[in-house]
């Protein structure tokens, strides 16, 4: 199948299940050779195939995923096509939609597309937090993730955006110096804006129109999604010793995003 | 057969896969927490049973949980999954000095050093005063491997058939076979005069206080070994002592054709 025959194909067939990504740009180059077939291709494709081709390919593909996502950088579909996918191209969908069944079912793990103009994916926990008691057999903890934990909660108590100063002061009264090599953290500066970046756990974004340039930090998607924002709130309230409830509007945004998430919850239950 | 796993199954197999090795006493309270967690029910005795069933859903992506047996005090070790090292047992000077003779990539003895106590970290190697040996895990992920690539060198203990890298040697020179310290308090217990198996030679070790090995638990030892490219040894052959002295643990590993 040519490159044009397939764009035409998508053009002329009906509405595909994901977003659509028929015109390739300058951005998308190493995605070049992968436009998302359409359903009717798809179908076509999986008569070619057995089951158990299929099967292979999807299991192929979460092994990919598990061990790219150890180091917690989003895999790029163009990755996953080029170096698992190859020639079963044309049911990529329907392996995905496979894959992502097997971490939710097997792993209590959920794929998610995070960018879906990059097509980029991550793997995040799934499995219930709120229920989660001290466990007899404790996982290896990274001691960045209570860097990060501070940088996050600072940022939420805030509303969600601060200018970096704000990060590095209260990291240098916690003895965190970015301009000094930590013994634990190393490079402090990289690792918050660029590995915590490249992780999709905080967002530094530059401030338009400032000289000389500043930044702001945001919550990354993927602390969006793993981070318990009642947890910061709770730890917040033990630090201070107050009440989680004097600060109203964390306070409120915790209690409707645990409403939105909880609704998300039961209707993944119910695809089981 | 592919059974249906409840969120208890998946955070047990998340904790594994994250903590990599546990011992039998471990996978029993994470059992247990799990299915609390969960409000699974939770049968004391079917621990067995439910790895099988993540196991079941595990298989066809070549991953497994598997038990195996440490070398050092007969507990089973289930193990997880990885890169791999060499070598019964060799000091830090010898590993050390080999990185010399490395032709494909050049290590520095820094580099070394680290990669050491990476290994050691991760639990892939024992150190011990500086001398270095394959961790249960690496040996019981590694044996197929094991196997096949040092056929021509590979012990393997004569009481469970397994591979040995530190064990005890008959010195009849016309004999030589091996046992596992841990065999040997199991095999030769209580006996006033322990002898070779194999030769009747008299076994001039010192028999390991069988104290601390582990005690024997009613649990029937089942060594899931699936695909391996070596010689794998049936539960057949096995003798009733290995079979009766299983305390087990619980990691992740693959197991691909």
């Amino acid at each position: 199948m040519t490159q044009r025959k397939r764009l035409s194909n998508v053009q002329s067939s009906s509405q595909s299940k994901r977003q659509s990504n028929s015109f390739m740009t300058q951005e998308e180059d190493e995605d070049a050779t992968f436009t998302q077939p359409s359903t009717s291709q798809v179908q076509r494709g999986l008569e070619k195939l057995t089951p158990a081709q299929v099967d292979q390919k999807t299991a192929e593909v979460v092994q990919y995923i598990l061990v790219k996502d150890q180091k917690k950088i989003p895999v790029r579909r163009a990755d996953l096509v080029k170096h698992v996918v190859k020639d079963y191209r044309t049911v990529y969908p329907e392996i995905i939609k496979r894959a992502m069944r097997t971490f939710e079912q097997v792993f209590g793990l959920k794929l998610v597309e995070i960018d879906s103009k990059n097509h980029m994916y991550v793997l995040v926990n799934n499995l219930d937090a709120s229920t989660a008691r001290p466990s007899p057999v404790e996982r290896p903890s990274n001691p960045k993730m209570g860097l990060l934990f501070v940088i996050l909660s600072v940022i939420f108590m805030k509303g969600g955006v601060v200018r970096e100063n704000l990060i590095w002061n209260t990291l240098k009264k916690l003895r965190v110096d970015p301009g000094q090599r930590h013994e634990e953290f190393g490079d402090v500066r990289k690792v918050i804006t660029d590995e915590f970046v490249r992780q999709r756990y905080l967002e530094y974004v530059r401030i338009p129109h400032t000289e000389p340039v500043e930044y702001e930090f945001r919550w990354g998607q993927r602390s969006d999604m793993e981070v318990s924002k009642a947890q910061i709130l709770e730890f917040m309230g033990q630090l201070h010793e107050q009440d989680p409830r004097s600060w109203t509007q964390q306070y409120r945004e915790v209690h409707s995003a645990a409403a939105a998430s909880s609704s998300q919850a039961s209707s993944s239950s119910n695809h089981r | 057969m592919s059974r249906l796993l409840g969120d208890g199954h998946r955070r047990f197999l998340q904790t594994l896969m994250a903590v990599g090795i546990t011992d039998e006493q471990e996978a029993r309270a994470l059992y247990q927490h799990c299915c609390d967690t969960h409000k699974m029910q939770c049968i004391p005795d079917k621990l067995d049973e439910f790895i099988e069933a993540i196991n079941s859903r595990l298989q066809p992506m070549f991953m497994q949980i598997r038990k195996g047996m440490s070398e050092e005090n007969g507990h089973q070790y289930y193990l997880d999954l990885i890169v791999s090292s060499e070598n019964g047992s060799a000091s830090s000077t010898d590993i050390l000095n080999s990185t010399d003779t490395m032709t494909s990539k050049k290590l520095k003895k820094s580099e070394t050093e680290h990669l050491l106590t990476r290994l050691v970290q991760d639990k892939w190697l024992c150190e011990r005063r500086g001398e270095y040996t394959l961790s249960t895990r690496c040996i019981i992920e590694m044996e197929p491997y094991i196997r096949t690539m040092y056929q021509d060198q590979v012990k393997v203990c004569h009481i469970c058939h397994n591979i040995a890298f530190q064990c005890q040697i008959c010195e009849n020179p016309s004999c030589g076979i091996k046992i596992h310290n841990p065999c040997v308090a199991r095999y030769f217990k209580g006996r006033v005069e322990p002898r070779c198996p194999a030769c009747d030679d008299f076994w001039p070790h010192e028999i390991p206080d069988r104290a601390h090995m582990t005690s024997p638990s009613s649990q029937q030892g089942s060594m899931n070994r699936t695909a391996s490219t070596g010689i794998t040894s049936s539960p057949t052959r096995r003798s009733e002592a290995a079979r009766d002295s299983t305390r087990v643990l619980v990691g992740v590993c693959s197991c691909r054709k």
